[in-house]
């Protein structure tokens, strides 16, 4: 299953307060 | 939901949530307060556990016991040799003593730290509860 990841904070947590979903927020430093 | 934040991309979110390592991993509840918090890298199931122990943390944190208790159950079933299985042995029995309010269930938490992780930090903090 492909990870859907979400680029804009501001909309992830607004699309998880209105879901009722936990944020899992990855912060990488790694070459794309 | 998933969140990626890049350092080159996106560094104003690493002020935001105050990430100082990477990588990091947060989890936060729905309403957007970190719950957990992974720093550094971590073999696979360990990191799985880690991130299984955010989960029931967001469980707990919103009062929700038995949704807890079973997240916590299930780190210590699908990872008992891990170094996560201890927080997760601690907190599936506080969970059940929030369920429960029997100070019994924390009474037995002394003997099966004593068995199963008798060095971990678990097993310090529950000598209190010994009878």
């Amino acid at each position: 299953m492909k990870v859907q990841w979400r680029k804009d904070a501001d909309a992830a947590l607004a699309e998880a307060k209105s879901s009722k979903k936990p944020v899992l927020v990855d912060f990488s430093a790694a070459p794309a | 939901m998933p969140l990626a934040a890049h350092i080159k991309e996106h560094p104003v979110y690493f002020h935001r949530f105050d990430a100082v390592w990477t990588p990091t991993v947060l989890i936060l509840d729905p309403e957007g307060v970190e719950r957990f918090r992974i720093e550094g890298y971590l073999p696979r199931d360990e990191f799985r556990a880690q991130l299984e122990l955010g989960l029931a943390r967001v469980a707990f944190m919103g009062k929700r016991w038995d949704e807890a208790e079973r997240r916590y159950a299930e780190v210590l079933e699908k990872y008992p040799d891990s170094k996560s299985a201890p927080e997760a042995l601690y907190w599936k029995g506080v969970s059940r003593y929030k369920i429960t309010n029997d100070h019994n269930v924390l009474g037995e938490l002394p003997g099966q730290f004593q068995e199963k992780y008798p060095d971990s930090i678990g097993a310090l903090k529950t000598i209190a509860w010994q009878h």
